[in-house]
């Protein structure tokens, strides 16, 4: 009876065996080697701690350490404090559906994009500064790094910029899964104010349901490059950068000390983590002992209201970057204390035009292989699931999270010698590969619960007028779920254009993207070059998220329960 | 015709038997009602007979409809038609490619096909709504167009989950009525689970308790 369904589960977990555990284990492994000083390639083969002290010698490290810290857990845990304040005070007032489709943009557009938006906005140049200079009787620029700055400010602003729109989305839908009025309606009467009810009574309740998410968050800040190029301080950079610029040092030799640091990344990245499992503990604790004490407190209010304020505030500067993007590719004349361009052309679009149209078609590419092989590989476990009838087993549900939680840097470039031994390296195939370990769990995740929530009865209903699985799914399930499949291939088209190291180590710096060549282009130049490239950037998502929002309301005009006129 | 079951049991992932084991036979024609207190399996007692059963649940004793052992067999060919209290219409599809999904495939060519789900649609009332939108529908004319989709699949026996503990007062009675005259004249042996004493009576056929084993 379960012969198809055992194959097919088969299948799905030797293509996730060897296609994403397999390589995120070599790929450590060969750092790790690295790091212990063996590196047969360069006659390096005895075991020794020399690329640890040659780490801890490098100009700058202990720098870099500590902005990594900062910047990393700092922007986490702020974002955490300003998303679960922004829903505690607006979560009754607003439209839980209009508020994720507002946030939309947001999720959408690249880390990279945003950053060199950002950089547009911040930098004494940048408009903010235009909007202060006739008050403040600037004529020039003021002579103050508010881009780069050696306290990794900007950074951390970026981050959170990203980061609160993306936890916003995960509170809210786990606020969903919550009778919050009810709750809330309960512990009012008990005499609780809504802020305090919202702490005692509706976040110990929210966290079991966003502690991945916010582990995905912590492991990102910690480890990110693109946006820590653009915006953060450049001598020293944080870790993750620093070790970036190791690895393709022109000492060869430097591997060694970059492979410790990228270990080194990892284990940063397990030890945050960690320490959020024991204040998850601690906090446990202490409220235990706190709500126990029956303080009614309403005095969280004014807290709740700042923490939004501030959120309103972020996502005001993040509309004003994306529409900086835009207005910079079409720049001709703007000279310092002007608002808008004094002239307008489209010049860089057209003079750049070889450029970007081989980045577009490259990044095309290689968003619609990941995103078809993702979405094939999630619909093969989900139906694989459905056919055994079973849920998912912990491991599968931690092994979908794991490349996510795994600092690229730490497994990168031991990959990279893992592909050379296949003879994989430096090809298109090397790069969909390498995109494809962090686009399918996106893919996966977005995928899996609107999955399962389609009534198991229907499918029941289906099978029991004579339908086979192969008709179950394609006749059934497929048409059904065509908006979330859509919608996780957007957020896969998202993930795969945003993705910059993986394209720089697998593809040996030959195939570059709108994203690599943006990055590149935002460290000087151009401006109006430079936004044309973020633009472009930003763009693909954006359009990806319109079709998947578009596509089903052609296809199901005619069907009000799909058509997305009521649903979601 | 006749469906059987023999000393069925249904065991959980704990290993606890659900009820006690229940041997049946119901004639073609006939409808067998089986009560019990909710949470006693009788969802999961269908399950079990319409080859649905999840993993993790344990199945003893057998299956037989018209003589032939069918407790191994998936669910798509057994031919035992399942109802829900819900009408679960396919919502991608128009009311009338819903009748047309689980019309057999041995009924070939278009038209046919079409004249089949066009005298099912009158039948039940639903006649000109072929293209419609099953979400556009009220809830009486969706549970006939179910009930209809159901029947056109030709089954050899029909569960019935209580199918109509979701509609109306006033509904219920004529689709109490409706339903059970199509079983009658389509002489399939049928099973209803329901926790309503006017749905057995309706139904004019024995009554069985479905005996709970755990502590309460």
């Amino acid at each position: 009876m379960s012969h198809d369904g055992r194959l097919l589960r088969t299948a799905v977990l030797v293509v996730v065996g060897l296609g994403l555990i397999a390589p995120i284990a070599i790929g450590l492994w060969q750092t790790g080697r690295a790091a212990f000083g063996i590196l047969p390639a360069l006659g390096q083969d005895m075991v020794s701690l020399g690329p640890w002290h040659e780490l801890a010698d490098l100009p700058g490290f202990a720098t870099s350490l500590r902005l990594t810290l900062v910047t990393g857990i700092g922007s986490t845990l702020l974002s955490l404090v300003l998303a679960t304040g922004f829903c505690a005070t607006v979560h009754a007032r607003m439209n839980t559906s209009a508020g994720a489709r507002m946030l939309t943009p947001f999720l959408a557009i690249p880390h990279a994009a945003m950053a060199v938006g950002l950089a547009f906005v911040l930098a004494p140049s940048g408009w903010i500064a235009r909007m202060i200079a006739p008050h403040a009787g600037w004529d020039r620029p003021p002579d103050i790094a508010t881009v780069s700055d050696g306290w990794g400010l900007a950074l951390t602003l970026g981050l959170m910029i990203k980061e609160v729109p993306f936890l916003l989305l995960v509170i809210l839908s786990a606020l969903s899964q919550i009778p919050v009025a009810r709750h809330m309606a309960a512990g009012r009467a008990l005499g609780y104010g809504r802020g305090i009810v919202w702490i005692k009574m509706i976040m110990p309740q929210v966290w079991p349901l966003i502690r991945l998410p916010v582990w995905v968050v912590l492991a990102y800040g910690l480890s990110v490059v693109d946006m820590a190029i653009i915006l953060g301080p450049s001598n020293p950079p944080t870790l993750a950068v620093a070790v970036t610029r190791w690895f393709s040092d022109p000492d060869p030799l430097m591997i060694l000390p970059a492979s410790a640091g990228a270990i080194l990344q990892a284990v940063i990245v397990g030890l945050a983590v960690a320490m959020l499992m024991v204040a998850e503990a601690a906090v446990k604790r202490l409220g235990r002992w706190w709500i126990r004490r029956g303080g009614r407190g309403s005095s969280a209010e004014p807290g709740l209201w700042a923490a939004s304020a501030l959120v309103m505030a972020l996502m005001a500067v993040g509309a004003l970057a994306m529409v900086s993007l835009v207005v910079w590719s079409m720049a001709w004349r703007w000279s310092f204390p002007q608002l808008l361009p004094e002239s307008w052309s489209l010049n860089p679009w057209s003079s750049a035009q070889d450029g970007w149209m081989r980045a577009l078609s490259n990044t095309l590419l290689l968003a619609g292989a990941t995103v078809g092989l993702s979405l094939g590989l999630a619909i093969a476990w989900l139906e694989g699931e459905d056919r055994a009838r079973r849920s998912r087993a912990p491991w599968a549900e931690a092994l979908i999270y794991l490349p996510l939680l795994i600092p690229q840097i730490g497994f990168l470039y031991g990959l990279n010698v893992g592909f050379l031994q296949i003879g994989l390296s430096g090809g298109i195939t090397a790069v969909i590969w390498a995109q494809a370990l962090f686009v399918f769990p996106y893919v996966m995740i977005a995928l899996s619960d609107p999955w399962r929530a389609l009534d198991p009865r229907m499918i029941r209903a289906a099978a029991a007028l004579g339908a086979g699985p192969g008709r179950r799914l394609w006749a059934v399930k497929l048409p059904v779920l065509i908006r979330p499949i859509l919608t996780a291939a957007a957020i896969g088209v998202a993930v795969s254009v945003a993705q910059y190291l993986p394209t720089l180590f697998m593809g040996a710096g030959r195939i570059a993207t709108l994203t690599t060549e943006a990055v590149t282009l935002s460290s000087g130049s151009d401006r109006r070059v430079t936004g044309v490239y973020a633009t472009l950037q930003a763009g693909l998502p954006f359009a990806a998220y319109l079709a998947a929002f578009l596509i089903p309301a052609i296809l199901h005009r005619n069907r009000r329960a799909l058509s997305g006129a009521s649903a979601t | 015709m006749s469906l059987d079951l023999d000393a069925l049991s249904i065991r959980s992932v704990n290993g606890t038997a659900l009820f006690q084991p229940l041997t049946l036979h119901i004639p073609a024609g006939d409808v067998v009602t089986v009560m019990g207190p909710s949470g006693v399996g009788k969802s999961t007692l269908l399950d079990a007979i319409g080859g649905h059963l999840t993993h993790g649940f344990h199945l003893s004793g057998t299956v037989h409809l018209n003589g032939r052992d069918v407790t191994d067999l998936p669910a798509e060919a057994r031919r035992i038609g399942l109802m829900f209290q819900d009408a679960l219409l396919f919502p991608h599809l128009s009311v009338g490619d819903n009748l047309s999904f689980g019309l057999p495939a041995n009924l070939r060519g278009r038209a046919p096909r079409r004249a089949a789900v066009e005298e099912a649609l009158s039948q039940a009332g639903l006649a000109g709504l072929y293209e419609r939108d099953p979400a556009t529908l009220s809830g009486g004319q969706r549970a006939r167009a179910a009930l209809m989709r159901t029947l056109l699949a030709d089954p050899a026996a029909l569960l019935l989950d209580e199918p109509f503990s979701k509609l109306d007062a006033g509904l219920r009675d004529e689709m109490r009525e409706f339903t059970f005259a199509r079983v009658k004249s389509r002489a399939v042996p049928t099973l209803m689970v329901t926790h309503d004493p006017d749905d057995a009576a309706a139904a004019g056929g024995p009554v069985i308790a479905l005996k709970g084993l755990m502590a309460p």
